[in-house]
């Protein structure tokens, strides 16, 4: 997708006017915060559970190049190929090459952010095959030719009424009669002729959330099936990870999967989690013939002994955006970039570079909501903050905010200063606030006086006042 | 330099000094080797009876439909009457288990049953679990002759048959299942941990059952 | 504890860190936050070398800036038993954050961790430090409680205002839906991005009114500033007050936002 994530600012503006969008964004609060609290709740082991998970990943990281290598001799020693992609080109180029050697005409694909960061869709159709969309959410917006607003949930930007608008336009068996005003029936429309569409396929292309050194395995955690079929039918199975979705073993599979699905959608276990290790076997009957891993790195090991290594921990469970104010505001396109919210705030940057990517680490209000729900105990704020820092640095600031930054700390690195201007300003601004003892608009302070009105202060400095207070008292002791 | 060389290359990089690789390796191979286990949760750590009867909360719980039998004899019919209660066809896929063979299926002179993998024609499944989960009512089914993938996903209801005694507590107990039938690090070709019937939120957030997958999950569990 | 020992403990020296703005636009909470700790049994002082904590440099990026905000704040008040802020959040900047800027100096890293070890939010320093139970306040007023983002999720306030408040002879509690969701104001964020906070404050806003309450407390001006704009420029009635205002019984001055009846 093309990265607009520096017209945050000009896309959000749009979204708070969206009333489609906005009525679509309440599903998020709805349907995801209250749901998570009850999973984590009714775990007594939750956060320690989070704590685990995290050393875990930390251990990981540590011995990454290590791991890495155990996983691929699993793999290979299960049947399987084993492609090191350094790029997104690369990644692109490989799963290509899969294809073609495998006559594919259509492709299906499970649902995966990771082909959505590489541009997989767009790089086969302009080769001449089809990719498909098999998760119900991503299947809806190929059809729009959008991109998923939500990590997990890649619809949640959409109504019923405009899927079905979506269903009749490109589903031209249609009868006109077709009652398709309720979620079920469309789910219904989908199952059908999404059916067909896996037989159909030559190649299944999955992510993964996990990739397991011990066993060579790579597992996808999901909800409808679709992944399972996706992989099951293909005659390939391509899996395309990024190398920090590796962990050690089965054990510490388990452990991650405990707050996985609880953080993302508030269930114990999602419906379905596959372990898949190597094509079909001689026993088999069924299973695709040829299993291919393509590990991507694509920024990733730059990340590592860096200020943004815990990124690397991430499990795209979703939980930050699902408890974003900002994300809860404006929606996930707003960000204009693959990963939205908060865990989209801190890796966006490290993937495409800040200067093209500054408004985004700076779109929080650091509330640190997303921090308290992760599951992987990802310091995103911090982070944000990092990503700043660097833009400092770098001056990319923008130029009114740095100024001004700079103006007011001038004033605070020099207390003298700042509380003889403060006691000739406060009194001033005081009494512009007339009897209403409020600003309706205020020069310098459009940003704030747009929305707001500014509450006048009270008068005089409460150091000045304190001062006052001290030396009265001082004068009736002596 | 090979991709692979590459990257590998550059997260060494990071790692510090080379002198500390062996130190590394060896923390990887012990892991690799102990595969320590981490924190249980309380719920899973019940005894045996109890397991069982969490097993079968939790399986409803999260959607699936549950029945008891005493005997594998008394699968076929538990299998018919869902089947009628439900105004299926009186059809059944399956793969190879031996313990499905002891299902009493003579006595249903009726149901047509079907061997082998499902090309997507049949309505109801049944597969044997190697194991099953407690403390999230999920069932484990590996992948060959015996049980063929395909079932699993293909029907529009999938019957699971589970011995008792093959529910345990915790996921973990299930690698140590599989390890015993497969070997230490090794895996079948498809292991899949299924919890309730194929589900969707995509439109609205508005739960609905049976998105890909089957619709229904029908779990007997014979003791 | 009796009270002859009560006497022969030495009062604990608290430094208040005002907050710019408190300093500058509501010098009442400063005044309400010396009683209470007065209340309490501190001898409090008010440093003049203070200006702010830095936080608006720190959020920016600007970590040379905030860097030598922090080394002043810290020589002017290292000197103290304690050292409390009337906002959790510039308290979390004192204690949680200023640590990490001087990570790998020699000459400060100890230093700044000595520090923060002592500083701390107002109300929390009242309940946890000083054990303070009921500050003898009166108010007949229906609040509602908005919990500051880094008060609550950085420094763990929640309960301690609600149990003072509820010993407030004549406060009624109503809570609020959603009162621990970010109100929007988020330092510069709200100018910077005024289009997103507006959404977000009238959310929040709109809860408040919900609630029922006549009036809306919190801990932090900022967020007070900002919720008291928006709710006056709906023309609501609620009135907004910083919680020391309530708690230390000094509501003479016409609050921040509402008609002040």
């Amino acid at each position: 997708m093309e990265l607009t994530a520096n017209k945050f600012k000009a896309n959000a503006s749009k979204a708070l006017v969206d009333a489609q969008l906005q009525k679509a964004l309440g599903n998020v609060e709805k349907g995801f915060i209250g749901k998570r609290q009850k999973a984590a709740d009714a775990l007594p082991e939750f956060d320690a559970l989070r704590d685990n998970a995290r050393d875990i990943k930390n251990h990981t990281l540590a011995h990454l190049d290590l791991y890495l290598e155990e996983y691929e001799r699993k793999v290979t020693a299960a049947g399987g190929h084993v492609h090191w992609a350094e790029t997104a080109e690369d990644a692109r180029r490989i799963v290509l090459d899969i294809c073609k050697k495998a006559n594919a005409r259509t492709v299906t694909k499970g649902k995966s952010m990771i082909t959505e960061e590489i541009a997989l869709n767009d790089h086969l159709s302009a080769n001449g095959i089809e990719p498909v969309e098999t998760d119900l959410g991503e299947y809806i917006i190929q059809l729009r030719g959008e991109h998923p607003s939500h990590i997990i949930a890649p619809a949640v930007h959409l109504n019923k009424e405009q899927v079905e608008g979506d269903f009749r336009r490109v589903h031209t068996h249609l009868a006109k009669d077709r009652d398709l005003t309720e979620p079920v029936s469309l789910l219904s429309e989908a199952r059908e002729v999404l059916r067909q569409r896996y037989f159909a396929a030559d190649v299944g292309i999955t992510g993964a959330n996990f990739l397991i050194a011990e066993t060579g395995s790579s597992v996808i955690v999901t909800n409808e099936g679709n992944g399972d079929l996706t992989q099951t039918l293909g005659k390939v199975h391509v899996v395309v990870a990024s190398i920090e979705k590796i962990v050690p073993t089965l054990e510490d599979t388990s452990q991650i999967l405990r707050v996985l699905a609880r953080s993302a959608t508030g269930q114990d276990m999602s419906v379905y989690t596959t372990f898949s290790t190597g094509p079909k076997r001689e026993e088999d009957p069924d299973g695709p013939d040829e299993y291919h891993v393509v590990l991507l790195d694509n920024g990733r090991s730059a990340m590592l002994g860096t200020e943004y290594q815990d990124m690397l921990r991430c499990i795209r469970c979703g939980a930050c955006m699902n408890h974003c104010p900002v994300y809860h505001a404006v929606g996930g396109h707003a960000y204009g970039s693959v990963y939205p919210g908060p865990m989209g705030a801190v890796l966006t940057p490290s993937l495409n570079g800040i200067d093209e990517t500054g408004q985004l680490p700076n779109a929080s209000t650091f509330c640190g909501r997303c921090e308290a729900v992760c599951p992987m105990r990802i310091p995103l704020p911090k982070m944000m903050r990092h990503w700043r820092e660097r833009e400092f640095e770098r001056n990319l600031t923008p130029a009114v905010a740095r100024y001004g930054l700079k103006a007011w700390a001038f004033f605070a690195k020099r207390p003298k200063l700042y509380r003889f201007a403060a006691s000739l300003g406060m009194p001033l601004l005081s009494l512009f606030g007339g009897t209403s003892r409020r600003f309706h608009a205020l020069p310098f302070a459009g940003g704030w006086t747009r929305y707001r009105d500014l509450p006048a202060p009270e008068g005089r400095t409460f150091q000045q006042a304190w001062a006052q207070r001290e030396a009265l008292k001082q004068e009736a002791g002596h | 330099m090979s991709a692979r060389d590459s990257i590998l290359g550059k997260i060494r990089a990071t790692m510090g000094s080379p002198a500390s690789n062996d130190d590394r390796r060896k923390a990887v191979l012990e892991r690799l080797a102990d595969t320590p286990t981490g924190i249980i949760p309380g719920r899973a750590k019940l005894p045996k009876a109890e397991q069982v009867e969490l097993f079968c909360e939790m399986a409803e719980q999260f959607g699936a439909t549950l029945a008891r039998v005493s005997t594998y004899g008394e699968v076929a019919g538990e299998v018919s009457g869902y089947l009628r209660a439900r105004n299926l066809p009186a059809a059944i896929r399956m793969g190879a288990d031996e313990r499905l063979k002891k299902a009493g299926w003579e006595t249903e002179k009726n149901l047509e049953l079907r061997y082998g993998l499902s090309d997507g024609g049949d309505l109801a499944g049944v597969s044997h679990a190697t194991a099953g989960i407690a403390e999230t009512g999920t069932v484990a089914m590996m992948s060959g002759q015996d049980n063929p993938t395909t079932i699993n996903f293909l029907p529009e209801h999938h019957i699971v048959v589970i011995k008792a005694a093959d529910i345990k507590g915790d996921m973990e107990s299930v690698w140590a299942m599989v390890r015993k039938k497969q070997g230490k690090g090794e895996m079948p070709r498809a292991l899949n941990l299924i919890t309730g019937p194929s589900r969707s939120g995509d439109i609205e957030q508005t739960i609905l059952l049976g998105a890909h997958g089957p619709r229904a999950l029908h779990v007997i569990v014979v003791e | 504890m009796t009270s002859s020992e009560t006497k022969s403990a030495r009062q604990p020296r608290v430094g208040l860190f005002a907050t710019c703005l408190v300093d500058l636009f509501r010098p009442s909470v400063g005044f309400a936050s010396v009683k209470l700790l007065q209340d309490a049994g501190c001898e409090v002082h008010v440093p003049v070398a203070q200006t702010c904590c830095g936080q608006p440099a720190y959020n920016t990026g600007d970590r040379a800036d905030t860097r030598e905000i922090a080394e002043q704040v810290i020589e002017a008040f290292e000197e103290f038993d304690f050292v409390v802020a009337p906002s959790g959040s510039c308290a979390s900047m004192l204690k949680k954050h200023y640590p990490g800027l001087f990570e790998g100096d020699p000459a400060w890293e100890e230093r700044s961790r000595t520090f923060s070890a002592k500083c701390h939010e107002l109300i929390s320093f009242l309940t946890d430090v000083m054990m303070v139970r009921d500050t003898g306040a009166q108010l007949k007023a229906r609040i509602t409680y908005h919990d500051s983002c880094s008060g609550l999720r950085e420094l763990n306030i929640s309960e301690q205002p609600r149990k003072l408040l509820g010993n407030v002879s004549g406060l009624e509690v109503q809570e609020m839906t959603d009162s621990h969701v970010c109100c929007g104001f988020g330092g510069t964020f709200c100018v910077k991005y005024s289009d997103i906070s507006n959404a977000i404050v009238t959310k929040k806003v709109g809860n408040i009114d919900a609630s029922g309450a006549d009036m809306l407390l919190a801990g932090d001006l900022g967020c007070l500033m900002n919720m008291a704009g928006k709710l006056k420029r709906q023309g609501s009635d609620v009135e907004v007050r910083h919680v020391a205002e309530v708690l230390a019984g000094m509501t003479s001055q016409p609050p921040i936002a509402g008609s002040g009846k």
